[in-house]
């Protein structure tokens, strides 16, 4: 039997390497993989806990945190692509225009 | 023992694609990695009881969300990351700041398996509990989902409506053409 902290510590590290993509690469398609890591991380941890707990309630969340990263791929690339129609480049860097 | 070494065999797969995939300067490897990282996750879904779950991660993620990632990738046809003049030449691109970033990331792993050894179901056993059959259940997902999660999952539908629409308005052209 698995103890239950190996799975947190899994899903801890693969946060955690997300949160060093979103910080550490220079390139919005990258960026927006690592937040997929970081949302795949929690839902490690969600069906974890609904496991040791013996009920369904994780896995539901989990379909929910899958529905919301579906949406959030969808309308993220599509800034992707009308960033790069503007600038001709991904990286996030280039885009200042509403600092001042 | 045969459930522990695939434990580990594939929570270092999906760590090892994940660092890779962060370490790639090719987003084509990167998502393709990516990829990798969500099979072995599906595994360990497997090993939790979890076989609806593993099965809408291989549909949903690996084929679904990552294929819309490769289609961008090749769309936009920018291969590798540009490292600019300006882009070298960043503040936060100087060797001290990178350090002292390095050292909080490093910090924050390490306060989190701290804290995540002290708690006290750290050592329980998943799925030695009893009702292991009706959490692998799919009639019983369904009648939980619809039963006492009905309004979140209509909830859902309108988000997904919003998104199709919001992807579609932002990536129109602009101009009088569109």
């Amino acid at each position: 039997m698995i103890p239950l902290g190996h799975y947190l510590i899994v899903s801890a590290l693969l946060f955690a390497i997300g949160t060093a993509g979103v910080f550490l690469r220079r390139n919005l398609i990258t960026i927006l993989l690592s937040i997929e890591i970081m949302l795949n991380a929690v839902n490690l941890s969600f069906v974890a806990f609904g496991r040791f707990k013996g009920d369904l309630d994780g896995q539901i969340i989990t379909f929910f945190v899958m529905t919301v990263a579906a949406a959030e791929a969808a309308v993220g690339l599509a800034l992707v692509i009308a960033l790069f129609r503007h600038k001709e480049s991904l990286n996030p860097d280039a885009f200042t225009s509403l600092k001042w | 023992m045969a459930e522990t070494v695939t434990f580990y065999l594939l929570a270092g797969l999906a760590i090892v694609a994940s660092v890779l995939v962060i370490g790639q300067r090719n987003p084509m490897y990167s998502v393709l990695l990516l990829i990798a990282s969500f099979a072995a996750l599906a595994g360990l879904y497997i090993q939790l009881d979890a076989y609806f779950v593993a099965v809408a991660q291989i549909i949903i993620y690996a084929g679904a969300i990552m294929v819309l990632f490769l289609f961008v990738v090749m769309l936009l046809n920018a291969p590798q990351e540009d490292a600019a003049e300006w882009d070298r030449l960043h503040p936060l691109r100087r060797p001290g700041v990178a350090r002292f970033g390095a050292t909080l990331a490093v910090l924050l792993v390490v306060q989190l398996v701290w804290a995540l050894t002290r708690i006290a179901e750290y050592d329980a056993a998943v799925g030695g509990q009893a009702a292991g059959a009706a959490v692998g259940s799919v009639r019983e997902m369904g009648r939980v989902l619809f039963q006492r999660h009905g309004f979140a999952f209509e909830a859902t539908s309108i988000l997904i409506l919003v998104a199709m629409v919001g992807a579609v308005v932002l990536a129109r052209k602009e101009g009088p053409d569109a």
